[in-house]
């Protein structure tokens, strides 16, 4: 997917981009309300991360003022609970809004509601094999069959995706899916491995486990 | 009003007080002199009816002879029913008339005069007027006295009658006083009630200065009310701006440290660095979110202590709330099952927002995987009741009225992040809506279930 990250943080922003870019995202930086609008006359996007705080005016005065313009989704980056907003997000027009810091699994979950909830104009779909897996609408199709996969089914057939052909221990696989989450385990990314494994069956893929290593998908070509 | 008083009324008293002054004032000013025209009126008269009889004096063969003229006492009958006494007396010796009369006192009266007095006969009050001619009789000077007396009681009856009347009139002057004092009380004060209308009508945040004509004495009030109301509006903007500035200083370098560390999450492979790695991003999140519950408790506390109300559908706020956690629910595969019928109360929609999304935050934070959330909004009678049940681990032995004290956090909060707010900021909110917050361990299994009442409007 491609993004423009408006925010005028530099490391937060270059935080965000290689964040993005690890999981194989393009952005663009727009470091002020000015150098947004250039992107966006140059560029499409799929989704725009706008941080309400800028050099030169409020990200949400921007949002009311280029609304009619500017279809791609906008998700808010605010610093502020809603309580202490003066004016709502929402109300000026954006599709959601996330709160600093953010999980950027948490973000990624965000951006795919509301690219859903938007009709998805973008293609997202990843090949594998003869399968085709779309994240962002969190189905896997194969030979006119299409399967309907959950929020963690989806995370997870999205890394191996993107790392196709590559062994992933339980450990990255843990990194990628549970920033944070202390009490997950590596118990659990067998069982959650386990789970997606009967799922997909059938599917034209398979989930292949090293011994001692780790996991590797594997496609049957098309 | 307590204290001073009501201006209105201290207004109106004091006008009535000056307009009962006047009206006794002149009651007994109009009852005074309607006593002395009577009384003048009666001593005419009398000083006539006596004159009249002298002149009918005159000598005849050495004697005084007289003849008692009609006239002079049909005009007496003529201002009252009094009863009419006359005596005409030579020197000691009594002509005519009723020898016991008294003459009147004082100062022998010269020739010609008449002389007037007050007196008692036949145990009532007489006024009396004498007049002394002389009268040559066998040569002789000889000075006869004639003296004309008339009761007072007729008299008096006129002017209480007067008096009474004047009475009549002074009441009447008074009450139409009193009538006016208190519609000039009223319409002087309107301008002052005026304003405090505008202000009172006006919204908690609307602080924009009051434009009205208002009368110069009112002048300074106005000025010092908008100056008042400029400083009030500039210190919450100030405190608002504040709390946004303290937010986005605290929490821009904070999304940094926890995206860098997500990024070194993932490029470093050995064990003990990682789990370093992940303490750190749970401590940002650990301090990004008390900061912001800190920060959201100091706002609710000034948005509560003057609620802007407006009338809420909380079915459609549930579901929009629920709506914006769902991402949040998915990803731990948690479904939040709402189900409201509409209900509709009197609130300020972003508390109860933050007060509901503070609970469900709770729910969700605390619930296993792939459980479920249940969000019921419900009317009984005079209430609406909106339930969070959910299939965590429930709330503990401990007291349940403690957890919603400040910072303070259940039993079994190990290894979740959480600063121990949220139940108090939703308190806060729901007692501010004359509402309370009710906890519960779930009836049948372990889980949580929290009520959040609110009365209908």
């Amino acid at each position: 997917m491609r993004y423009l990250l408006v925010e005028d943080n530099l490391e937060l922003s270059e935080a965000v981009v290689n964040r993005l870019a690890l999981d194989g995202h393009a952005v663009d930086h727009a470091a002020s309300l000015a150098e947004a609008e250039e992107w966006l006359s140059i560029a499409s996007y799929d989704l725009i991360l706008l941080d309400v705080m800028l050099p030169d005016g409020d990200g949400r005065d921007f949002l009311a003022r280029s609304r009619a313009r500017i279809e791609t989704p906008v998700i808010v980056l605010t610093a502020r609970s809603q309580v202490s907003d003066r004016v709502g997000a929402l109300d000026q027009g954006a599709d959601d809004y996330i709160t600093k810091p953010f999980d950027f699994s948490e973000l990624e979950a965000r951006c795919r509601a509301v690219l859903r909830r938007r009709g998805g104009s973008a293609r997202n779909e990843i090949d594998l094999g003869e399968a085709v897996f779309d994240p962002l609408a969190g189905t896997l199709s194969h030979h006119g069959t299409t399967l309907e996969l959950r929020n963690r089914e989806i995370r997870l057939l999205e890394v191996f995706a993107r790392h196709q052909g590559q062994i992933l221990s339980k450990s990255q696989l843990l990194d990628q899916l549970f920033s944070y989450d202390a009490q997950v385990t590596e118990n659990a990314i067998e069982v959650y491995v386990g789970r997606l494994r009967r799922r997909i069956d059938g599917m034209g893929l398979r989930i292949e486990t090293v011994r001692g290593v780790g996991y590797r998908i594997e496609t049957r070509a098309p | 009003m307590t204290g001073t008083g009501s201006i209105g009324r201290r207004l109106t008293l004091l006008l009535a007080l000056v307009a009962a002054l006047l009206s006794v004032l002149s009651w007994s000013m109009v009852t005074g002199l309607s006593r002395q025209a009577v009384a003048r009126t009666q001593d005419n008269v009398l000083a006539a009816s006596a004159t009249t009889i002298a002149e009918t004096l005159r000598s005849e063969q050495g004697e005084v002879r007289l003849e008692l003229p009609y006239s002079a006492f049909s005009m007496l009958g003529a201002i009252s029913q009094d009863r009419v006494f006359y005596r005409v007396s030579a020197g000691d010796r009594v002509l005519t008339g009723y020898d016991d009369l008294p003459s009147p006192t004082g100062a022998a009266p010269g020739i010609g005069q008449v002389v007037f007095d007050t007196g008692d006969y036949s145990n009532e009050t007489i006024r009396m007027a004498s007049v002394t001619r002389l009268v040559l009789a066998g040569g002789q000077p000889v000075p006869v006295t004639v003296t004309v007396a008339q009761t007072r009681s007729g008299v008096s009856t006129i002017s209480a009658d007067l008096s009474r009347q004047a009475a009549i009139l002074s009441v009447a002057f008074f009450l139409v006083a009193v009538g006016f004092s208190a519609i000039a009380a009223r319409t002087s004060l309107r301008p002052l009630n005026e304003i405090a209308a505008s202000v009172s009508r006006r919204g908690p945040s609307d602080l924009r200065p009051l434009r009205r004509d208002a009368p110069t004495e009112l002048a300074p009030l106005m000025l010092s009310l908008n100056r008042l109301m400029g400083r009030l509006g500039q210190s919450i903007r100030r405190s608002e701006d504040f709390i946004a500035e303290a937010a986005h200083r605290i929490r821009t370098p904070l999304a940094t440290v926890r995206a860098q560390a997500e990024i070194a999450l993932r490029s470093v492979g050995d064990e003990t660095e990682k789990r370093r790695l992940r303490q750190i991003i749970r401590a940002v999140d650990e301090s990004s979110r008390s900061a912001g519950q800190l920060l959201d408790h100091a706002t609710v506390i000034y948005r509560t202590d003057d609620l802007a109300l407006s009338p809420v559908d909380l079915a459609e706020l549930v579901g929009q709330t629920a709506a914006a956690l769902e991402p949040t629910a998915a990803m731990k595969e948690i479904r939040l099952d709402v189900a409201a019928t509409p209900a509709r109360v009197m609130g300020d929609p972003v508390l109860l927002d933050n007060a509901l999304r503070n609970v469900l935050d709770n729910a969700i934070k605390y619930s296993p995987e792939e459980t479920e959330v249940s969000i019921r909004v419900t009317t009984k009678e005079d209430q609406v009741h909106i339930t969070v049940t959910d299939e965590g681990p429930g709330l503990g032995d401990g007291p349940l009225g403690a957890l919603t004290e400040r910072f303070r956090r259940g039993d079994d909060t190990q290894g979740i992040v959480g600063s121990g707010l949220g139940l108090t900021i939703a308190e806060d909110v729901l007692l501010a809506h004359d509402g309370r917050l009710d906890l519960k361990n779930r009836d049948g299994g372990t889980g949580t279930c929290v009520t959040l009442v609110l009365p209908c409007s």
